[in-house]
């Protein structure tokens, strides 16, 4: 059996809306170990993204208790959480959240600019090697306002990857793409797990994204509804092959 | 875990980098800093060169110098005008000789206004009756021929000293002043030496259009009183200046017989005082025109906590995607406040070469005296950084502040 990197047991998040208490997530069990490729779904209102939030070490739960890596988050402060999220976790945004008339280099650095342990010159051959593995190797020192939408989310996981995370937490990821480049980033995902053994998380609402995954949980109203696994991956690159030509 | 320090160097480039990537907004907003400081930098630089130029001339007069006149008194009832007051004597002075420590040169001035005649020339002057210890207080020296002797003085002889001015007015022919007779209120008197000139006093005053006599003589011979105008004296130095006031005080009070509880009869006033005096003016001055550029600057930092506001709410987003790859609310704080710094002091580098380039062109175009202070230039710098890191704070501390889940969202 692998190791464990998430542990999340019973956890629970309330907000005070006003003087109404909204029970986001309502008491929500799993674990996650290591080289599997997950898909979170759920509607608007499940509780996916407060969930997302907790496993990115954003928040804290009100009740139960996360352990990422072995780690309980419970009596963290927001400094430490910090530090835990800039060692343990890669995140890939929606809107891919690069910083704007900057290099691509530049941008995967960034997480190691908040980690005193990695010199210039070590963040920059890492930058570089992260970038040659999301396949833009011939992209270094494009700004990011220009290249496509693709390519802006290619970076953003060469960003996600420099830090040599335990999981790499993806918030609807192809949200913003193209039915052909979605399929590209995900078979890139797909990449990353089979052949780099990557722990990869996967937050969607787009149930057709659950075949590609080696495993699915569905939330509903705070609650988990189903936890499958699926020994039947289908493969994000045959997928890309067979949709019809574009005509350029 | 380990704890984790701030890294300056690199939350200085992500600062630069935030800048370069809005040059023309950075320079606006630093036209505020660099206005302040150049005005900052060229007010004071004015306002300290009149100090400088009116002290420089003040101290030419003889900067120990301290004179005593009469005060105002009443004389039959009346209240009498301090000049027409008869109370500095003969004896005071000898007193002032005898007991005095303090005082190195002590001199009665007696003064006397009139036309002094040589041949067909003649020129209005004024006379001063004084004894060999004038030249030392007010820095006089004889360029031609000699001071008259204590000799002279005793015999009240008519024999007179004179200025560079009253030289040129009467000897038009390019006569040796030196033993020649002028006239001076119909008494003749003879030439015995000549000043070097000196040329006008601060206030404008030609300090060569002098001419100079035994004090008896003007007593005696001229004015036919027994009273001096005023008694001038230099303190040993500068330090003891103060000490040589009291102790004039004391001994005039002896001389004049005055009561513990009367008022002094004589006023004493030493060169310091005058200097403080004429100085307060553009003291006052300097203060002004500070705070007027402190108020610039104000207005500048205020434009920095502006933009800085925008820019933490326009990078809403990017705070919240530094904190949720690691970036601390210190890495953010930091980031900020060094960004307000970095526009603060390089607004405050521009301002101080401005200013000192307005400075030098106040003093070759105008002809203003200038003088500025190594330390305004480092003020400057110091209340630059004050005022980023004053103004930037609460724009950084804001960014700080930020929840990344709620700044990831933010449209």
């Amino acid at each position: 059996m692998a190791k464990n990197i998430i542990e999340a047991i019973n956890l629970k998040r309330n907000f005070i809306v006003g003087s109404e208490t909204v029970h986001a997530l309502r008491g929500v069990s799993f674990s996650i170990s290591a080289g599997e490729f997950v898909t979170i779904m759920g509607t608007s209102g499940s509780g996916k993204s407060t969930l997302l939030n907790l496993l990115g070490c954003l928040d804290t739960p009100s009740e139960g208790d996360y352990k990422l890596d072995g780690i309980s988050i419970k009596q963290m402060n927001k400094d430490e959480r910090a530090m835990l999220r800039n060692r343990k976790i890669g995140f890939v945004f929606q809107s891919y959240n690069l910083l704007p008339k900057t290099t691509a280099v530049e941008n995967v650095e960034l997480p190691l600019i908040y980690n005193n342990e990695v010199s210039a010159r070590e963040r920059k051959r890492k930058a570089i090697e992260s970038l040659k593995a999301v396949g833009l190797a011939d992209r270094l020192y494009h700004k990011s306002n220009q290249m496509s939408g693709g390519q802006q989310q290619r970076v953003a996981i060469a960003r996600a990857l420099v830090n040599e995370p335990v999981i790499i937490l993806a918030d609807e990821a192809t949200g913003n793409l193209d039915t052909r480049t979605s399929f590209e980033i995900l078979s890139l995902f797909q990449e990353l797990n089979q052949k780099e053994g990557r722990t990869i998380i996967f937050v969607t609402h787009n149930p057709e994204l659950a075949s590609f995954s080696s495993r699915n949980i569905v939330l509903r109203d705070g609650l988990v509804l189903e936890d499958t696994v699926n020994n039947n991956i289908a493969s994000a690159y045959e997928a890309l092959q067979k949709l019809p030509k574009l005509d350029d | 875990m380990i704890k984790r320090y701030v890294n300056f160097s690199n939350l200085f480039k992500i600062a630069l980098r935030a800048l370069s990537n809005n040059k023309f907004r950075g320079f606006l907003t630093m036209l505020g800093i660099i206005i302040g400081v150049a005005s900052v930098i060229t007010m004071l630089a004015i306002g300290q060169g009149s100090k400088r130029s009116i002290q420089g001339s003040l101290s030419e007069m003889g900067s120990n110098m301290i004179f005593v006149e009469p005060g105002q008194g009443m004389m039959g009832g009346v209240r009498q005008d301090a000049s027409s007051m008869q109370t500095l004597k003969q004896a005071d002075y000898q007193a002032l000789v005898d007991q005095s420590e303090y005082l190195s040169d002590i001199t009665p001035i007696v003064s006397a206004a009139g036309q002094a005649i040589y041949g067909t020339n003649n020129t209005p002057t004024s006379m001063s009756g004084v004894n060999a210890s004038y030249l030392n207080i007010r820095k006089y020296t004889i360029a031609d021929g000699d001071m008259f002797t204590d000799q002279d003085i005793k015999a009240a002889a008519k024999v007179c000293v004179i200025g560079k001015t009253v030289v040129t007015n009467l000897f038009t022919n390019g006569e040796d002043p030196v033993g020649k007779v002028i006239r001076f209120k119909n008494i003749p008197m003879r030439v015995v030496g000549v000043l070097t000139e000196k040329g006008n006093n601060s206030m404008g005053q030609d300090q060569d259009d002098v001419v100079l006599a035994p004090y008896t003589t003007v007593m005696k011979r001229i004015s036919a009183i027994n009273y001096f105008n005023n008694i001038s004296a230099s303190a040993r130095s500068e330090a003891v200046s103060d000490s040589a006031q009291d102790e004039m005080e004391t001994i005039l009070r002896k001389s004049h017989k005055l009561a513990d509880d009367a008022d002094n009869d004589f006023r004493i006033r030493s060169q310091k005082e005058l200097l403080t005096m004429m100085t307060s003016t553009s003291d006052m001055m300097t203060v002004l025109l500070a705070a007027i550029a402190a108020i610039s600057l104000l207005v500048g930092g205020i434009g920095i906590m502006n933009i800085m506001y925008v820019s933490v709410t326009e990078r809403t987003r990017e705070i919240g995607l530094r904190m949720s790859i690691g970036a601390r609310g210190i890495d953010i704080l930091l980031q900020f406040l060094i960004e307000a710094i970095l526009i603060s002091v390089t607004g405050g580098v521009i301002g101080v070469i401005f200013g000192v380039g307005v400075s030098l062109l106040v003093k070759f175009a105008a002809g203003w005296p200038i003088f500025i202070q190594v330390y305004t230039v480092f003020l400057a710098f110091a209340v630059c950084t004050a005022t980023g890191i004053f103004f930037g704070w609460y724009p950084a501390r804001k960014a700080s502040n930020l929840d990344p889940i709620e700044a990831l969202r933010y449209e």
